[in-house]
Protein backbone atom coordinates (compact mmCIF):
# COMPACT_ATOMS: atom_id res chain seq x y z
CA UNK A 1 0.00 0.00 0.00
CA UNK A 2 1.14 3.53 -0.75
CA UNK A 3 0.10 6.45 1.38
CA UNK A 4 0.36 10.09 0.44
CA UNK A 5 -1.41 13.16 1.82
CA UNK A 6 -3.64 10.94 3.91
CA UNK A 7 -4.83 8.94 0.89
CA UNK A 8 -4.25 5.19 0.82
CA UNK A 9 -3.56 3.48 -2.48
CA UNK A 10 -3.95 -0.28 -2.76
CA UNK A 11 -1.38 -1.39 -5.35
CA UNK A 12 -1.77 -4.36 -7.67
CA UNK A 13 1.17 -4.87 -9.98
CA UNK A 14 -0.64 -6.66 -12.76
CA UNK A 15 2.31 -7.29 -15.04
CA UNK A 16 5.67 -8.38 -13.64
CA UNK A 17 8.30 -11.10 -14.01
CA UNK A 18 10.86 -13.24 -12.23
CA UNK A 19 13.33 -14.31 -14.90
CA UNK A 20 16.67 -15.95 -15.31
CA UNK A 21 18.40 -14.65 -18.41
CA UNK A 22 21.96 -15.28 -17.22
CA UNK A 23 24.41 -17.22 -19.40
CA UNK A 24 23.84 -20.41 -17.35
CA UNK A 25 20.33 -20.52 -18.81
CA UNK A 26 21.21 -19.81 -22.45
CA UNK A 27 20.50 -22.54 -25.00
CA UNK A 28 23.60 -23.67 -26.81
CA UNK A 29 23.62 -22.28 -30.34
CA UNK A 30 21.08 -19.57 -29.47
CA UNK A 31 23.34 -17.51 -27.25
CA UNK A 32 23.18 -14.43 -29.46
CA UNK A 33 19.38 -14.34 -29.19
CA UNK A 34 19.35 -14.96 -25.46
CA UNK A 35 21.90 -12.22 -24.96
CA UNK A 36 20.24 -9.86 -27.45
CA UNK A 37 16.86 -10.29 -25.80
CA UNK A 38 18.00 -9.42 -22.30
CA UNK A 39 20.16 -6.56 -23.53
CA UNK A 40 17.12 -5.19 -25.33
CA UNK A 41 15.10 -5.37 -22.10
CA UNK A 42 17.99 -3.73 -20.28
CA UNK A 43 17.88 -0.82 -22.71
CA UNK A 44 14.23 -0.29 -21.77
CA UNK A 45 15.34 0.06 -18.15
CA UNK A 46 17.50 2.94 -19.37
CA UNK A 47 14.28 4.93 -19.86
CA UNK A 48 13.69 4.99 -16.09
CA UNK A 49 15.41 7.32 -13.59
CA UNK A 50 19.21 6.81 -13.49
CA UNK A 51 19.25 5.89 -9.80
CA UNK A 52 17.04 2.87 -10.60
CA UNK A 53 19.33 1.41 -13.27
CA UNK A 54 20.94 -1.99 -12.65
CA UNK A 55 24.12 -3.51 -14.00
CA UNK A 56 23.53 -5.98 -16.83
CA UNK A 57 24.74 -8.81 -14.58
CA UNK A 58 22.16 -8.00 -11.93
CA UNK A 59 19.53 -7.48 -14.61
CA UNK A 60 20.16 -10.89 -16.12
CA UNK A 61 19.38 -12.67 -12.89
CA UNK A 62 17.95 -11.03 -9.80
CA UNK A 63 17.25 -12.98 -6.68
CA UNK A 64 14.08 -13.78 -4.79
CA UNK A 65 15.24 -11.40 -2.05
CA UNK A 66 15.79 -8.63 -4.59
CA UNK A 67 12.29 -9.08 -5.95
CA UNK A 68 10.62 -9.18 -2.54
CA UNK A 69 12.46 -6.00 -1.51
CA UNK A 70 11.99 -4.07 -4.77
CA UNK A 71 8.37 -4.99 -5.31
CA UNK A 72 6.83 -5.34 -1.84
CA UNK A 73 9.11 -3.74 0.74
CA UNK A 74 10.18 -0.67 -1.26
CA UNK A 75 7.69 -0.77 -4.13
CA UNK A 76 4.37 -0.51 -2.21
CA UNK A 77 2.85 -3.46 -4.08
CA UNK A 78 0.15 -5.40 -2.22
CA UNK A 79 -0.45 -8.17 -4.75
CA UNK A 80 1.68 -8.95 -7.80
CA UNK A 81 0.55 -10.86 -10.86
CA UNK A 82 3.19 -12.95 -12.56
CA UNK A 83 2.98 -12.97 -16.34
CA UNK A 84 5.03 -15.82 -17.79
CA UNK A 85 7.20 -15.60 -20.88
CA UNK A 86 8.52 -18.97 -21.97
CA UNK A 87 11.05 -18.39 -24.78
CA UNK A 88 12.33 -21.93 -24.30
CA UNK A 89 14.04 -21.87 -27.70
CA UNK A 90 16.57 -19.42 -26.24
CA UNK A 91 16.52 -20.14 -22.50
CA UNK A 92 17.00 -23.69 -21.25
CA UNK A 93 14.53 -23.49 -18.41
CA UNK A 94 12.50 -20.80 -20.07
CA UNK A 95 12.72 -17.07 -19.47
CA UNK A 96 10.11 -17.02 -16.73
CA UNK A 97 7.70 -19.90 -16.73
CA UNK A 98 4.56 -20.37 -14.64
CA UNK A 99 6.42 -23.04 -12.72
CA UNK A 100 9.45 -20.90 -11.93
CA UNK A 101 7.23 -18.05 -10.81
CA UNK A 102 5.09 -20.29 -8.62
CA UNK A 103 8.00 -22.15 -7.06
CA UNK A 104 9.25 -18.85 -5.77
CA UNK A 105 5.89 -17.30 -5.04
CA UNK A 106 4.62 -20.18 -2.96
CA UNK A 107 7.09 -19.23 -0.25
CA UNK A 108 5.18 -15.96 0.13
CA UNK A 109 1.51 -16.81 0.53
CA UNK A 110 -0.99 -14.19 -0.51
CA UNK A 111 1.52 -12.02 -2.34
CA UNK A 112 1.29 -13.44 -5.85
CA UNK A 113 -1.13 -14.56 -8.52
CA UNK A 114 0.32 -16.96 -11.07
CA UNK A 115 -0.93 -16.44 -14.55
CA UNK A 116 -0.18 -19.08 -17.10
CA UNK A 117 -0.12 -19.13 -20.89
CA UNK A 118 -1.30 -21.07 -23.90
CA UNK A 119 -0.66 -21.26 -27.59
CA UNK A 120 -3.40 -22.69 -29.85
CA UNK A 121 -0.74 -24.38 -31.98
CA UNK A 122 -0.15 -26.81 -29.10
CA UNK A 123 -3.48 -28.54 -29.78
CA UNK A 124 -4.72 -31.16 -27.31
CA UNK A 125 -1.46 -31.27 -25.36
CA UNK A 126 -1.69 -27.54 -24.76
CA UNK A 127 -5.23 -27.87 -23.42
CA UNK A 128 -4.00 -30.55 -21.05
CA UNK A 129 -1.17 -28.34 -19.80
CA UNK A 130 -3.59 -25.48 -19.36
CA UNK A 131 -5.88 -27.63 -17.22
CA UNK A 132 -2.92 -28.84 -15.21
CA UNK A 133 -1.62 -25.32 -14.61
CA UNK A 134 -5.01 -24.01 -13.56
CA UNK A 135 -5.39 -26.89 -11.12
CA UNK A 136 -1.82 -26.75 -9.81
CA UNK A 137 -1.30 -22.97 -9.65
CA UNK A 138 -4.91 -21.80 -9.52
CA UNK A 139 -4.24 -19.49 -12.46
CA UNK A 140 -6.99 -16.99 -13.17
CA UNK A 141 -5.37 -15.29 -16.08
CA UNK A 142 -3.16 -16.01 -19.07
CA UNK A 143 -0.54 -14.09 -20.98
CA UNK A 144 -0.63 -14.64 -24.72
CA UNK A 145 1.93 -13.82 -27.41
CA UNK A 146 0.08 -13.92 -30.71
CA UNK A 147 3.09 -12.81 -32.72
CA UNK A 148 5.32 -15.66 -31.61
CA UNK A 149 6.97 -17.28 -34.60
CA UNK A 150 7.45 -20.99 -34.29
CA UNK A 151 8.58 -23.83 -36.50
CA UNK A 152 7.37 -22.35 -39.73
CA UNK A 153 4.24 -20.84 -38.24
CA UNK A 154 4.31 -17.07 -38.40
CA UNK A 155 2.18 -16.32 -35.39
CA UNK A 156 -1.54 -16.75 -34.78
CA UNK A 157 -4.55 -14.63 -34.02
CA UNK A 158 -7.15 -14.64 -31.30
CA UNK A 159 -9.87 -15.16 -33.89
CA UNK A 160 -8.46 -18.47 -35.14
CA UNK A 161 -10.87 -21.40 -34.49
CA UNK A 162 -8.09 -23.13 -32.55
CA UNK A 163 -7.76 -20.09 -30.31
CA UNK A 164 -11.52 -20.14 -29.71
CA UNK A 165 -11.20 -23.66 -28.32
CA UNK A 166 -8.73 -22.35 -25.79
CA UNK A 167 -10.88 -19.36 -24.96
CA UNK A 168 -13.79 -21.73 -24.38
CA UNK A 169 -11.53 -23.81 -22.13
CA UNK A 170 -10.63 -20.65 -20.22
CA UNK A 171 -14.29 -19.92 -19.56
CA UNK A 172 -14.85 -23.46 -18.42
CA UNK A 173 -11.81 -23.46 -16.12
CA UNK A 174 -12.61 -20.14 -14.49
CA UNK A 175 -9.91 -18.10 -16.19
CA UNK A 176 -11.34 -14.62 -16.57
CA UNK A 177 -8.46 -12.48 -17.70
CA UNK A 178 -6.76 -12.73 -21.05
CA UNK A 179 -3.63 -10.56 -21.21
CA UNK A 180 -2.66 -10.19 -24.86
CA UNK A 181 0.82 -8.91 -25.62
CA UNK A 182 0.27 -6.25 -28.24
CA UNK A 183 3.45 -4.30 -28.19
CA UNK A 184 6.96 -4.36 -29.52
CA UNK A 185 7.56 -7.68 -31.31
CA UNK A 186 10.07 -9.37 -33.56
CA UNK A 187 8.03 -11.81 -35.59
CA UNK A 188 6.21 -12.51 -37.81
CA UNK A 189 8.33 -10.76 -40.31
CA UNK A 190 6.11 -9.75 -43.16
CA UNK A 191 2.84 -9.36 -41.34
CA UNK A 192 1.72 -6.52 -39.23
CA UNK A 193 2.62 -7.98 -35.88
CA UNK A 194 0.99 -5.16 -33.99
CA UNK A 195 -2.46 -5.70 -35.39
CA UNK A 196 -5.03 -5.62 -32.60
CA UNK A 197 -8.15 -6.38 -34.64
CA UNK A 198 -8.21 -10.01 -33.51
CA UNK A 199 -8.88 -8.85 -29.95
CA UNK A 200 -11.99 -7.14 -31.27
CA UNK A 201 -13.45 -10.40 -32.58
CA UNK A 202 -12.63 -12.44 -29.51
CA UNK A 203 -13.87 -9.78 -27.10
CA UNK A 204 -17.21 -9.63 -28.91
CA UNK A 205 -17.63 -13.39 -28.96
CA UNK A 206 -16.48 -13.91 -25.35
CA UNK A 207 -18.21 -11.19 -23.36
CA UNK A 208 -17.57 -13.08 -20.13
CA UNK A 209 -13.79 -12.76 -20.49
CA UNK A 210 -11.73 -9.62 -19.93
CA UNK A 211 -9.12 -8.77 -22.53
CA UNK A 212 -6.24 -6.74 -21.16
CA UNK A 213 -4.12 -5.42 -24.00
CA UNK A 214 -0.63 -5.14 -22.57
CA UNK A 215 1.55 -2.25 -23.67
CA UNK A 216 -1.65 -0.76 -25.18
CA UNK A 217 -0.70 -1.87 -28.66
CA UNK A 218 2.49 0.19 -28.79
CA UNK A 219 3.49 1.34 -31.36
CA UNK A 220 -0.11 1.34 -32.49
CA UNK A 221 -1.87 3.00 -29.59
CA UNK A 222 -4.46 4.57 -31.88
CA UNK A 223 -5.63 1.21 -33.22
CA UNK A 224 -5.95 -0.07 -29.70
CA UNK A 225 -7.91 3.00 -28.62
CA UNK A 226 -10.37 2.73 -31.48
CA UNK A 227 -10.90 -0.92 -30.64
CA UNK A 228 -11.23 -0.46 -26.89
CA UNK A 229 -13.84 2.18 -27.30
CA UNK A 230 -16.13 -0.36 -28.93
CA UNK A 231 -15.65 -3.31 -26.62
CA UNK A 232 -16.79 -3.11 -23.01
CA UNK A 233 -14.51 -5.96 -21.92
CA UNK A 234 -11.23 -4.61 -23.31
CA UNK A 235 -8.75 -3.03 -20.88
CA UNK A 236 -5.49 -1.11 -21.21
CA UNK A 237 -2.46 -2.69 -19.55
CA UNK A 238 -0.12 0.19 -18.74
CA UNK A 239 3.11 -1.79 -18.58
CA UNK A 240 5.76 0.06 -20.62
CA UNK A 241 3.54 3.15 -20.81
CA UNK A 242 4.46 4.31 -17.31
CA UNK A 243 7.92 2.76 -17.17
CA UNK A 244 8.98 3.79 -20.64
CA UNK A 245 7.52 7.27 -20.87
CA UNK A 246 6.73 8.86 -17.51
CA UNK A 247 10.35 9.67 -16.67
CA UNK A 248 11.99 9.73 -20.10
CA UNK A 249 9.30 11.57 -22.06
CA UNK A 250 6.93 13.27 -19.61
CA UNK A 251 5.07 15.25 -22.26
CA UNK A 252 4.39 12.22 -24.41
CA UNK A 253 3.43 10.32 -21.29
CA UNK A 254 0.85 12.98 -20.51
CA UNK A 255 -0.53 12.80 -24.03
CA UNK A 256 -0.72 9.02 -24.06
CA UNK A 257 -2.44 9.04 -20.68
CA UNK A 258 -4.82 11.70 -21.96
CA UNK A 259 -5.68 9.62 -24.99
CA UNK A 260 -6.20 6.48 -22.92
CA UNK A 261 -8.31 8.31 -20.38
CA UNK A 262 -10.41 9.72 -23.21
CA UNK A 263 -10.92 6.58 -25.28
CA UNK A 264 -10.63 3.80 -22.72
CA UNK A 265 -11.39 5.51 -19.42
CA UNK A 266 -9.94 5.37 -15.92
CA UNK A 267 -12.01 2.33 -14.97
CA UNK A 268 -10.25 0.21 -17.56
CA UNK A 269 -6.59 1.04 -17.14
CA UNK A 270 -4.37 -1.24 -15.07
CA UNK A 271 -0.93 -0.58 -13.61
CA UNK A 272 1.87 -3.03 -14.38
CA UNK A 273 5.48 -2.25 -13.49
CA UNK A 274 7.01 -4.76 -15.88
CA UNK A 275 9.49 -5.59 -13.10
CA UNK A 276 12.41 -6.45 -13.46
CA UNK A 277 12.53 -3.99 -16.36
CA UNK A 278 11.49 -1.21 -13.99
CA UNK A 279 11.05 -1.11 -10.23
CA UNK A 280 7.53 -0.24 -9.11
CA UNK A 281 8.58 2.31 -6.44
CA UNK A 282 9.25 5.29 -8.69
CA UNK A 283 6.34 4.40 -10.95
CA UNK A 284 3.82 4.33 -8.10
CA UNK A 285 5.16 7.51 -6.51
CA UNK A 286 5.31 9.24 -9.89
CA UNK A 287 1.82 8.29 -10.94
CA UNK A 288 0.31 9.48 -7.66
CA UNK A 289 2.09 12.84 -8.10
CA UNK A 290 1.33 13.07 -11.80
CA UNK A 291 -0.89 15.57 -13.53
CA UNK A 292 -0.94 17.12 -17.00
CA UNK A 293 1.44 19.98 -17.74
CA UNK A 294 -0.35 23.29 -17.39
CA UNK A 295 -0.51 23.98 -21.12
CA UNK A 296 -3.26 24.51 -23.61
CA UNK A 297 -2.70 21.34 -25.61
CA UNK A 298 -3.55 19.23 -22.55
CA UNK A 299 -6.55 21.23 -21.50
CA UNK A 300 -9.26 19.11 -23.11
CA UNK A 301 -8.10 15.71 -21.89
CA UNK A 302 -10.18 14.11 -19.12
CA UNK A 303 -9.02 15.23 -15.68
CA UNK A 304 -7.44 12.80 -13.23
CA UNK A 305 -8.43 12.66 -9.60
CA UNK A 306 -7.18 10.75 -6.57
CA UNK A 307 -9.93 8.23 -7.26
CA UNK A 308 -8.70 7.81 -10.87
CA UNK A 309 -5.23 6.96 -9.62
CA UNK A 310 -6.55 4.55 -7.00
CA UNK A 311 -8.40 2.68 -9.71
CA UNK A 312 -5.45 2.58 -12.07
CA UNK A 313 -2.90 1.56 -9.44
CA UNK A 314 -4.88 -1.27 -7.97
CA UNK A 315 -8.63 -1.18 -7.65
CA UNK A 316 -9.36 -2.04 -11.29
CA UNK A 317 -7.06 -5.06 -11.29
CA UNK A 318 -8.31 -6.10 -7.84
CA UNK A 319 -11.79 -6.21 -9.30
CA UNK A 320 -10.71 -8.24 -12.33
CA UNK A 321 -8.91 -10.75 -10.09
CA UNK A 322 -11.35 -10.74 -7.15
CA UNK A 323 -8.67 -9.49 -4.77
CA UNK A 324 -9.97 -8.34 -1.40
CA UNK A 325 -9.25 -4.64 -0.88
CA UNK A 326 -8.91 -3.36 2.72
CA UNK A 327 -11.80 -1.02 3.57
CA UNK A 328 -9.54 2.02 4.06
CA UNK A 329 -8.33 1.72 0.46
CA UNK A 330 -11.71 1.46 -1.21
CA UNK A 331 -13.44 4.30 -2.98
CA UNK A 332 -15.96 6.37 -1.14
CA UNK A 333 -19.56 6.40 -2.27
CA UNK A 334 -19.91 8.45 -5.42
CA UNK A 335 -16.32 7.94 -6.56
CA UNK A 336 -17.27 5.34 -9.12
CA UNK A 337 -16.89 1.63 -9.63
CA UNK A 338 -13.50 0.17 -10.50
CA UNK A 339 -13.30 -1.81 -13.73
CA UNK A 340 -16.79 -0.73 -14.73
CA UNK A 341 -17.45 -1.94 -18.24
CA UNK A 342 -19.44 1.00 -19.49
CA UNK A 343 -16.84 3.68 -18.85
CA UNK A 344 -15.16 3.79 -22.21
CA UNK A 345 -15.89 6.59 -24.63
CA UNK A 346 -18.50 5.64 -27.16
CA UNK A 347 -19.20 2.15 -25.84
CA UNK A 348 -22.92 2.59 -25.89
CA UNK A 349 -23.07 4.15 -29.33
CA UNK A 350 -20.57 1.88 -31.08
CA UNK B 1 40.98 4.37 -51.72
CA UNK B 2 40.24 7.16 -49.33
CA UNK B 3 37.08 8.60 -47.99
CA UNK B 4 36.03 11.91 -49.39
CA UNK B 5 34.39 14.34 -47.02
CA UNK B 6 32.59 16.18 -49.79
CA UNK B 7 31.30 12.93 -51.22
CA UNK B 8 30.22 11.76 -47.77
CA UNK B 9 28.07 14.79 -47.23
CA UNK B 10 26.34 14.22 -50.57
CA UNK B 11 25.59 10.69 -49.44
CA UNK B 12 24.31 11.98 -46.14
CA UNK B 13 22.07 14.45 -47.96
CA UNK B 14 20.65 11.58 -50.00
CA UNK B 15 20.00 9.60 -46.82
CA UNK B 16 17.90 12.43 -45.45
CA UNK B 17 15.21 11.28 -47.85
CA UNK B 18 15.11 7.81 -46.26
CA UNK B 19 12.61 7.46 -43.47
CA UNK B 20 11.89 5.02 -40.72
CA UNK B 21 8.50 3.93 -42.08
CA UNK B 22 7.08 3.35 -38.63
CA UNK B 23 8.20 6.65 -37.09
CA UNK B 24 7.94 8.74 -40.27
CA UNK B 25 11.23 10.50 -39.56
CA UNK B 26 14.46 10.57 -41.60
CA UNK B 27 16.97 7.93 -40.52
CA UNK B 28 19.55 10.71 -40.31
CA UNK B 29 17.70 12.86 -37.78
CA UNK B 30 16.84 9.75 -35.75
CA UNK B 31 20.57 9.03 -35.36
CA UNK B 32 20.57 5.72 -37.26
CA UNK B 33 23.46 6.64 -39.60
CA UNK B 34 26.91 6.14 -38.08
CA UNK B 35 29.10 6.56 -41.13
CA UNK B 36 28.86 7.33 -44.81
CA UNK B 37 31.80 7.50 -47.13
CA UNK B 38 32.47 7.44 -50.82
CA UNK B 39 35.80 6.60 -52.37
CA UNK B 40 37.37 8.63 -55.18
CA UNK B 41 36.31 5.83 -57.49
CA UNK B 42 32.68 6.21 -56.47
CA UNK B 43 32.23 3.28 -54.08
CA UNK B 44 29.84 4.40 -51.36
CA UNK B 45 29.47 2.76 -47.99
CA UNK B 46 26.86 3.47 -45.34
CA UNK B 47 26.62 2.05 -41.82
CA UNK B 48 23.32 2.00 -40.00
CA UNK B 49 22.32 1.18 -36.43
CA UNK B 50 18.95 0.77 -34.74
CA UNK B 51 17.67 1.28 -31.19
CA UNK B 52 17.61 -2.43 -30.31
CA UNK B 53 19.00 -5.77 -31.42
CA UNK B 54 15.44 -6.92 -31.99
CA UNK B 55 13.89 -3.99 -33.86
CA UNK B 56 11.32 -5.36 -36.30
CA UNK B 57 13.23 -6.83 -39.26
CA UNK B 58 10.59 -5.80 -41.76
CA UNK B 59 11.11 -2.11 -41.02
CA UNK B 60 14.86 -2.66 -40.82
CA UNK B 61 14.79 -4.21 -44.28
CA UNK B 62 12.86 -1.28 -45.72
CA UNK B 63 15.32 1.23 -44.31
CA UNK B 64 18.38 -0.62 -45.58
CA UNK B 65 16.80 -1.13 -49.01
CA UNK B 66 15.66 2.50 -49.23
CA UNK B 67 19.12 3.69 -48.19
CA UNK B 68 20.67 1.52 -50.87
CA UNK B 69 18.35 2.98 -53.50
CA UNK B 70 18.90 6.55 -52.34
CA UNK B 71 22.69 6.25 -52.34
CA UNK B 72 22.86 4.38 -55.63
CA UNK B 73 21.39 7.26 -57.59
CA UNK B 74 23.73 9.91 -56.19
CA UNK B 75 25.77 11.33 -59.04
CA UNK B 76 29.20 9.80 -59.27
CA UNK B 77 28.38 6.74 -57.17
CA UNK B 78 29.51 3.58 -58.92
CA UNK B 79 28.56 1.05 -56.26
CA UNK B 80 26.73 1.21 -52.97
CA UNK B 81 26.97 -0.90 -49.86
CA UNK B 82 24.68 -0.45 -46.89
CA UNK B 83 25.52 -2.32 -43.72
CA UNK B 84 23.12 -2.69 -40.82
CA UNK B 85 25.04 -3.43 -37.61
CA UNK B 86 24.24 -5.00 -34.24
CA UNK B 87 20.93 -6.52 -35.29
CA UNK B 88 19.78 -10.12 -35.00
CA UNK B 89 18.79 -10.26 -38.67
CA UNK B 90 21.64 -8.11 -39.99
CA UNK B 91 23.15 -10.85 -42.13
CA UNK B 92 19.88 -11.67 -43.90
CA UNK B 93 18.97 -8.00 -44.37
CA UNK B 94 22.39 -6.90 -45.61
CA UNK B 95 22.93 -9.73 -48.04
CA UNK B 96 19.31 -9.61 -49.23
CA UNK B 97 19.50 -5.93 -50.03
CA UNK B 98 22.93 -6.28 -51.66
CA UNK B 99 21.59 -9.05 -53.90
CA UNK B 100 18.41 -7.05 -54.64
CA UNK B 101 16.59 -10.17 -53.51
CA UNK B 102 13.47 -8.58 -52.06
CA UNK B 103 12.16 -9.25 -48.61
CA UNK B 104 10.51 -12.64 -49.04
CA UNK B 105 13.59 -14.19 -50.62
CA UNK B 106 15.89 -12.68 -48.03
CA UNK B 107 13.87 -14.35 -45.28
CA UNK B 108 13.16 -17.57 -47.05
CA UNK B 109 10.50 -19.57 -45.27
CA UNK B 110 9.77 -16.86 -42.74
CA UNK B 111 8.00 -14.40 -44.97
CA UNK B 112 5.69 -14.88 -47.91
CA UNK B 113 5.07 -11.36 -49.06
CA UNK B 114 6.78 -8.08 -49.75
CA UNK B 115 6.27 -5.06 -47.59
CA UNK B 116 4.26 -2.68 -49.77
CA UNK B 117 1.08 -3.04 -47.79
CA UNK B 118 2.87 -2.56 -44.48
CA UNK B 119 4.51 0.57 -45.79
CA UNK B 120 1.19 1.87 -47.10
CA UNK B 121 -0.46 1.24 -43.72
CA UNK B 122 2.10 3.36 -41.98
CA UNK B 123 1.94 6.05 -44.65
CA UNK B 124 -1.79 6.31 -43.98
CA UNK B 125 -0.96 6.81 -40.32
CA UNK B 126 1.52 9.50 -41.28
CA UNK B 127 -1.26 11.22 -43.24
CA UNK B 128 -3.53 11.13 -40.19
CA UNK B 129 -0.78 12.47 -37.93
CA UNK B 130 0.03 15.15 -40.49
CA UNK B 131 -3.63 16.14 -40.59
CA UNK B 132 -3.44 16.88 -36.88
CA UNK B 133 -0.24 18.84 -37.36
CA UNK B 134 -1.80 21.22 -39.86
CA UNK B 135 -5.28 21.39 -38.32
CA UNK B 136 -4.39 22.05 -34.70
CA UNK B 137 -2.97 25.52 -35.29
CA UNK B 138 -6.13 26.41 -37.24
CA UNK B 139 -8.35 25.18 -34.44
CA UNK B 140 -6.23 26.90 -31.81
CA UNK B 141 -6.64 30.13 -33.77
CA UNK B 142 -10.38 29.75 -33.48
CA UNK B 143 -11.44 27.92 -36.64
CA UNK B 144 -14.66 25.96 -36.37
CA UNK B 145 -13.91 22.26 -36.98
CA UNK B 146 -16.74 22.12 -39.48
CA UNK B 147 -15.20 24.96 -41.46
CA UNK B 148 -12.23 22.72 -42.17
CA UNK B 149 -14.42 20.52 -44.36
CA UNK B 150 -14.69 23.21 -47.01
CA UNK B 151 -10.99 24.05 -46.98
CA UNK B 152 -8.47 22.99 -49.58
CA UNK B 153 -4.75 22.46 -49.15
CA UNK B 154 -4.07 25.58 -51.22
CA UNK B 155 -5.87 27.75 -48.68
CA UNK B 156 -3.54 26.80 -45.86
CA UNK B 157 -0.54 28.91 -44.91
CA UNK B 158 2.72 27.41 -46.13
CA UNK B 159 4.53 25.32 -43.52
CA UNK B 160 6.90 22.37 -43.24
CA UNK B 161 4.04 20.32 -41.85
CA UNK B 162 1.83 21.08 -44.83
CA UNK B 163 4.60 20.20 -47.26
CA UNK B 164 5.12 16.94 -45.46
CA UNK B 165 1.41 16.13 -45.50
CA UNK B 166 1.26 16.78 -49.24
CA UNK B 167 4.24 14.49 -49.83
CA UNK B 168 2.77 11.64 -47.82
CA UNK B 169 -0.57 11.95 -49.58
CA UNK B 170 1.13 12.01 -52.95
CA UNK B 171 3.11 8.89 -52.10
CA UNK B 172 -0.15 7.09 -51.46
CA UNK B 173 -1.65 8.39 -54.69
CA UNK B 174 -4.07 10.58 -52.76
CA UNK B 175 -4.99 14.10 -53.91
CA UNK B 176 -2.27 16.52 -52.77
CA UNK B 177 -2.63 19.56 -55.01
CA UNK B 178 -3.90 23.02 -54.11
CA UNK B 179 -7.51 22.15 -54.91
CA UNK B 180 -7.51 18.93 -52.88
CA UNK B 181 -9.70 18.94 -49.77
CA UNK B 182 -7.87 19.33 -46.48
CA UNK B 183 -9.75 16.48 -44.83
CA UNK B 184 -9.81 13.13 -46.60
CA UNK B 185 -10.02 9.51 -45.57
CA UNK B 186 -6.50 8.17 -46.05
CA UNK B 187 -7.73 4.71 -47.01
CA UNK B 188 -9.97 5.91 -49.85
CA UNK B 189 -9.13 9.53 -50.56
CA UNK B 190 -12.79 10.45 -50.14
CA UNK B 191 -13.56 13.81 -48.53
CA UNK B 192 -14.62 13.61 -44.89
CA UNK B 193 -18.30 14.32 -44.38
CA UNK B 194 -19.54 16.97 -41.96
CA UNK B 195 -20.82 14.55 -39.38
CA UNK B 196 -17.57 12.59 -39.39
CA UNK B 197 -15.31 15.57 -38.76
CA UNK B 198 -15.05 15.52 -34.94
CA UNK B 199 -14.14 11.83 -34.87
CA UNK B 200 -11.75 12.23 -37.80
CA UNK B 201 -9.86 15.01 -36.04
CA UNK B 202 -9.83 13.07 -32.78
CA UNK B 203 -8.36 10.05 -34.54
CA UNK B 204 -5.78 12.21 -36.26
CA UNK B 205 -4.67 13.52 -32.92
CA UNK B 206 -4.44 10.09 -31.32
CA UNK B 207 -2.44 8.78 -34.26
CA UNK B 208 0.02 11.62 -33.93
CA UNK B 209 0.41 11.02 -30.19
CA UNK B 210 1.02 7.34 -30.83
CA UNK B 211 3.74 7.95 -33.42
CA UNK B 212 5.42 10.65 -31.35
CA UNK B 213 5.41 8.56 -28.18
CA UNK B 214 6.84 5.63 -30.06
CA UNK B 215 9.54 7.84 -31.53
CA UNK B 216 10.37 9.05 -28.04
CA UNK B 217 10.87 5.50 -26.83
CA UNK B 218 13.02 4.59 -29.84
CA UNK B 219 15.22 7.66 -29.39
CA UNK B 220 15.66 6.89 -25.70
CA UNK B 221 16.60 3.28 -26.40
CA UNK B 222 19.13 4.31 -29.05
CA UNK B 223 20.75 6.78 -26.69
CA UNK B 224 20.96 4.19 -23.95
CA UNK B 225 22.41 1.63 -26.33
CA UNK B 226 25.13 3.75 -27.89
CA UNK B 227 25.56 7.07 -26.14
CA UNK B 228 27.02 8.58 -29.33
CA UNK B 229 25.39 10.81 -31.89
CA UNK B 230 24.61 9.64 -35.39
CA UNK B 231 25.47 11.64 -38.51
CA UNK B 232 22.83 14.29 -38.98
CA UNK B 233 21.08 13.37 -35.73
CA UNK B 234 18.71 16.01 -34.47
CA UNK B 235 17.16 16.30 -31.06
CA UNK B 236 13.44 16.12 -31.08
Amino acid sequence: MYEKNGEKYFVVDSHMHYWNAAPDNWVEGAEQYARGWIECFHAYQGLGPPETHWTIEHFQKYSEDDLMKDVFEDGYVDVAIFQPTYLTEWYKEGFNTTERNATMGERHPGKFIYNTRWDPRDGEDGLKSLRHNVERYRSRGVKLYTAEWRQGSRGWTLKDPEAYRYLEACQELGIKNIHAHKGPTIWPLDKDAFDVSDVDHAATDFPGLNFIVEHVGLPRIEDFCFLATQEPNVYAGLSVVIGGLMHARPKFFAKVMGELLFWVGEDKMTFGSDYGIWEPKWQVEGLVDWDYPDEEEFSDYPRVSTASKKKILGLNAARLYDIEVPPECRLATGEGTPAAQDAAQGVSSA
Amino acid sequence: MSASVTGGSRILAALEAVRDPELDEPITSLGFVTSCTVSLDGDAQVRLRLPTYFCAPNFAFLMVADAYDAVSVVEGVRSAEVVLEDHFAAAAVNSGVAARAGFARSFDGEAVGELHELRADFLRKAVMAGTDQVCRPLLAAGSDPLALVAMTLGELPASRELERLRQRRAELGLPAGDSAPLLIEPSTGAPVRDDAVPLHLRRARTTRVSIEANTGICRGMLRHRYGTRGLGEEDQ
